[in-house]
């Protein structure tokens, strides 16, 4: 009965640390660009919900005041991460791009096959 | 705690899928899942961003770079054991960090009794706002926002650098990718 | 493009309600749920739903792309200058409590501003962006 209670109380923590790990392992085991970044996005997705699960208090209400309700979650993560999923859009496409620009230099998006064209090029130092 | 497993089984199929396609459909999938778990966790605001930004904008914009670029991935050379490594250590190591931390849901932790607090209580007072999110986000932290606005007016305005059709200057195309 | 009619239709009716939806997500995030960031993503949702729709030239037509151009660093003119129009009248930046008679009303019209200019800036630079991915043909 405690270890159930236990693992109910942590469950939250240990599904976003498998998340942020399984978006690091992404991050540094693969080697096409668009599924790093989405294993960077997951990762992440993981922050944002390692921010946010604390702020909630069982039994609670969304941080909107209101009569006849007490117990609010905690606006503070909700502000950080509201602006931190608007930034990470940004920064997403920002890679996305560099993506784009990589594939039409290279043409591939696979990081062996750019290091090999770059082993090629060497001499000529271009692009 | 059912959505936190799917989110957990669709992030394994993200990383053991090869097409693009569909990795981006389930990044799509869990978007969504991640929004309703947030919206259980009390977060409203932040569930309706993520609903929009993670769902909708960024799956678009990922299908556009597919259609821009190749929908299938190689298979990698060598075996990934060492970053499976450093992933599992990694793991460990938070996961024995998660210990001592609070449990779900707890009223009485430190963090809902120090500016969370204050900011819940003299949001009406103070700005007349009842969404405290909202007062928060744009008035006692002004600054902050202020400096997320310009993130995104940096991050947009390098991608129309990387991204805009060299329509007269071919010749200068490359001087302005390094920059 | 003759099999998609119930798409375009439908499409054609949805519009208008996403897009006021955005809007009210925008001026109503004092009492509910919403803000800047909501309604810009929202509103910029609209134009990528258009565009995937009836196509980019069309789109391009309604909301040109110089203009969306100009809204990126409008918005973050709009917000600092609210921060602006503080420091002259001898407060701190971003100190609202100026912009009108008392505190209460002069923090709901800097909220109002600010949260406007939050709007302009991301909606500009989602739609931008998405103008930037797709005009670019496949290479």
């Amino acid at each position: 009965m405690n270890l159930v209670q236990e693992i109910l109380a942590h469950y939250n923590h240990w599904i976003t640390i498998f998340l942020m790990v399984a978006g690091l392992y992404v991050v540094v085991a693969r080697g096409n660009m668009v599924k790093k970044l989405v294993g960077l996005s997951i990762f992440q997705t993981s922050v944002y919900l390692l921010y946010l699960s604390p702020g909630k208090i069982l039994g609670g209400t969304p941080p909107i005041i209101g009569e006849g309700y007490s117990g609010y979650a905690n606006p503070l993560p909700h502000v950080l991460i509201l602006t931190a999923i608007v930034v990470g859009v940004a920064t997403l496409s920002l890679g996305l791009a560099l993506v784009v620009r990589i594939n039409e230099a290279y043409g591939t998006i696979e990081e062996d096959e750019i290091f090999e064209t770059e082993e090629q090029f060497q001499p000529g130092e271009d692009e | 705690m059912v959505l936190l497993t799917l989110m957990a089984a669709v992030v394994i199929g993200i990383v053991r899928v090869r097409n693009l396609f569909s990795v981006v459909v389930l990044g799509g999938i869990y978007s969504f899942l991640m929004a309703t778990v947030m919206l259980v966790l009390d977060a409203v605001d932040v569930a309706m961003t993520e609903a929009a930004v993670g769902a909708g904008v960024s799956t678009v914009l990922m299908l556009s770079v597919l259609y821009l670029t190749k929908t299938e991935e190689h298979v990698p050379q060598h075996t990934p054991i060492v970053p499976l490594f450093v992933a599992i250590v990694t793991g460990a190591v938070l996961v024995y960090g998660t210990i001592d931390k609070p449990a779900f849901g707890i009223a009485d932790t430190p963090m809902h009794n120090h500016v969370g607090a204050r900011y819940l209580e003299q949001s009406i007072p103070e700005t007349g706002v009842p969404n405290v999110v909202t007062s928060v986000l744009a008035s006692y932290r002004g600054f902050d926002t202020l400096g997320e606005t310009t993130v995104i007016f940096t991050a947009g305005i390098g991608v129309l650098l990387l991204m805009k059709r060299r329509s007269r200057k071919v010749d200068r195309s490359s001087d302005e990718e390094q920059g | 493009m003759r099999l998609d009619v119930i798409i375009r239709v439908s499409i054609k009716v949805l519009l208008p309600f996403i897009l006021m939806f955005g809007l009210y997500v925008q001026f109503h995030g004092d009492y509910g749920p919403g803000g800047g960031f909501q309604a810009g993503v929202v509103a910029a949702a609209t134009v990528i739903l258009y565009a995937i729709i009836f196509g980019l030239a069309p789109t391009k037509r309604i909301i040109p792309p110089l203009m969306v151009e100009i809204m990126i660093p409008l918005g973050v003119l709009i917000f600092a200058g609210v921060g602006v129009v503080g420091l002259l009248v001898g407060e701190s930046y971003l100190n609202y409590s100026v912009l009108a008679h008392d505190q209460i009303h002069g923090q709901e019209w800097g909220i109002f501003l600010v949260e406007a200019g939050v709007f302009v800036t991301v909606a500009g630079t989602m739609v931008a962006i998405f103008y930037a991915f797709t005009g670019r043909g496949r290479s």
